[in-house]
């Protein structure tokens, strides 16, 4: 009973000492526009951030649910367009288009979730894949919206409060970090809820989570829709930065380059999105004096990481076997007090 | 619809066969979408036209150049495939590493040749017949005639020969076939080799259909080809065929009637709702879920 408590006073004081870094490195990151005025680095901090948080979403479904989608450039895109549209044409607010956009987007991934109900395997990823290249071949030959091939140019950047949001003054690298830690509690909550227990009993045994009782369908159609909602999110954000969109924005390569950092980080996990959007993201700048032989690197790395590290670099077992909350735990007891 | 159309869609569609045949083959017994296929493709047409330029004659450079990468689809599973197997990975793992593979192969080509389009010789006389008003190319013949011999020899190989069985029984049950004494790494081997020979020689007709040649080539064809593969039921030779002449005539159809743009999506857009009609696509089987 001793050594319990001092193992549990150890893990309090490790968790502790985990909050507190994590805690300075989320201020260390919004100070970085403050301090470093160097364009070049914030940009490129910015684009790790704008992978983590399409990384995220990808995980809900691979890393969670444990369904294979090569075709979140998708929904990226659509939410890039819409809001993009939304606020040239009408001449919306940003923050009103992004929230029509996430409308939208969750529309279609609840129209690509429903093939779910009969796919599976590869024939579920070519479906994915499918949607990738339509929304692609959409955005030509929708000309009269979408400006066609030509793509939107001098896209605006959002304000808030009067202050437009710039790169040069921080503001959009602020948005989206905020948006990524949003992003990351949410699915931090998601991983421990009920709905995400389910989602990861999915993946585990398909058959079996039918048995007892989930809603596969369900829950499988719901992380469709949850991860094009966070994929529209940075599609809307993301191209306020670029200030430029058109269809070989969103190509196939962003797909897999979104699969390959859920993977090589390790899937189901938050904090292998970080290191592994790190990793991809900021390997290709660091060898930019290789030129073309950088993403010749960058393959050798996906393919070296799977050999020899196949649960990706920040995957290992859950520690947690069966994660229950406070109450259903509380729950249990009373149900084991009654011999139930 | 066109004849015209119809024909030409079948003559492209045959390439997309025997592309699709190669993830055909290795889906059927390792399970798995070998995404480093187009790039296995765009390899065989542009390693092909480098032998081409030594100058010592047309068709040593072709054999030559569909023997290489026969041999680099065998080095790809013995480097990178086979340990991934001993490990039992999971195929989500494997994915990956195709998609790794592909990126390798594709820059590596880039670094080597440059990424612009390079003039492919043709093959076949440069003159057009007309048969009950279709114009024909001998091109077009010369593309049809080849596939529909190797379709019917990689048909035969499957069904009639001895490794053939081999590869049956690996799909069948790889545990088992193990068991019986069938030396299954040899016999993925193999397929890679099939599928890396089949790949060469699309390359080499296509880039010879359209003149050219270069190492992105591999990204639509083989996405499109992909698509073929599932369309017609993967794991299935004839449903490959099936997938491919499909995919073709339908693409060749939306460009001329819909407009060019849709030529790279259409195949799609018939997929899914193929898919959605019969989800193991025309001639696939239904995989039973034993629990």
């Amino acid at each position: 009973m001793r050594k319990d408590n001092i193992a549990k006073s150890k893990l309090t004081q490790l968790n502790n000492v985990k909050s507190i870094l994590i805690g300075v490195i989320i201020i260390g990151l919004f100070l970085v526009p403050f301090v470093n005025t160097n364009n070049y680095y914030l940009n490129i901090i910015n684009k790790v951030l704008i992978y983590i948080i399409m990384a995220l979403g990808l995980n809900i479904l691979v890393g969670y649910t444990g369904l294979v989608s090569l075709g979140q450039a998708g929904f990226v895109a659509i939410g890039a367009y819409t809001t993009t549209i939304l606020t040239t044409r009408l001449d919306m607010n940003f923050f009103i288009a992004t929230f029509i956009a996430l409308i939208i987007a969750a529309a279609f991934g609840l129209l690509l979730g429903l093939p779910t109900l009969r796919l599976i395997g590869p024939y579920l990823t070519i479906v994915t894949l499918g949607f990738g290249e339509i929304i692609r071949t959409i955005i030509i030959i929708w000309a009269p919206v979408t400006n066609g091939p030509l793509g939107i140019r001098n896209i605006p950047r959002p304000s808030l409060f009067g202050i437009e949001l710039t790169m040069n003054n921080g503001g959009l690298y602020i948005l989206t970090l905020v948006s990524m830690l949003l992003v990351m509690l949410f699915c931090h909550q998601l991983y421990k809820s009920k709905t995400g227990r389910a989602m990861r009993a999915i993946k585990q045994d398909h058959t079996a989570s039918i048995m007892m009782g989930i809603n596969t369908t369900y829950y499988k159609v719901l992380s469709f829709v949850l991860a094009a909602i966070i994929c529209a999110l940075v599609g809307s954000i993301y191209s306020t930065q670029l200030g430029y969109i058109d269809q070989n924005t969103f190509t196939f390569d962003m797909s897999t380059m979104i699969l390959s950092i859920v993977i090589l980080g390790g899937m189901g996990t938050i904090r292998g999105m970080v290191l592994g959007s790190a990793v991809l993201v900021v390997l290709p700048e660091l060898s930019r004096s290789l030129m073309d032989y950088r993403f010749v690197l960058y393959g050798l790395v996906l393919v070296l990481m799977m050999r020899f590290r196949p649960q990706g670099l920040l995957g290992w077992r859950d520690s947690s076997p069966y994660p229950l909350s406070e109450k259903a735990k509380e729950t249990m007891d009373f149900q084991g007090k009654r011999g139930v | 619809m066109g004849i015209q159309q119809i024909f030409n869609g079948v003559t492209i569609g045959m390439s997309y066969a025997l592309i699709a045949v190669g993830y055909s083959l290795v889906f059927g017994i390792l399970r798995l979408v070998n995404f480093s296929h187009g790039s296995v493709y765009a390899f065989g047409a542009t390693i092909t036209l480098y032998l081409i330029s030594f100058n010592f004659g047309i068709m040593p450079a072709i054999i030559a150049g569909i023997i290489l990468t026969g041999l680099l689809n065998i080095l790809i599973d013995k480097a990178a495939m086979e340990p991934l197997r001993k490990q039992g990975a999971a195929s989500i793992t494997s994915l990956i590493t195709t998609i790794g593979i592909s990126n390798i192969l594709t820059n590596l080509l880039i670094v080597r040749f440059g990424s612009q389009r390079r003039q492919f010789p043709s093959l076949f006389p440069d003159k057009t017949m007309n048969l009950l008003g279709v114009d024909i190319q001998y091109t077009q013949i010369g593309m049809l005639l080849i596939s529909l011999v190797l379709m019917v020899i990689l048909v035969l190989v499957v069904n009639k020969t001895k490794i053939g069985l081999a590869m049956r029984a690996s799909e069948q049950n790889m545990k088992a076939a193990k068991l019986m004494g069938i030396n299954v790494n040899f016999v993925v081997s193999f397929t890679f080799l099939l599928g890396g020979i089949s790949a060469a020689i699309a390359g080499v007709l296509v880039s010879s259909y359209y003149g050219m040649a270069y190492p992105n080539m591999g990204y639509v064809s083989g996405l499109k080809a992909f698509a073929a593969a599932v369309l017609g039921g993967i794991g299935s030779l004839p449903g490959s065929i099936i997938g491919g002449v499909l995919v073709g005539i339908s693409e060749s159809a939306a460009a001329t009637y819909l407009g060019s743009e849709f030529r790279d999506s259409v195949a799609f857009i018939i997929l899914i709702v193929v898919l959605i009609i019969r989800p193991n696509g025309l001639l696939g089987k239904k995989e039973i879920e034993k629990v």
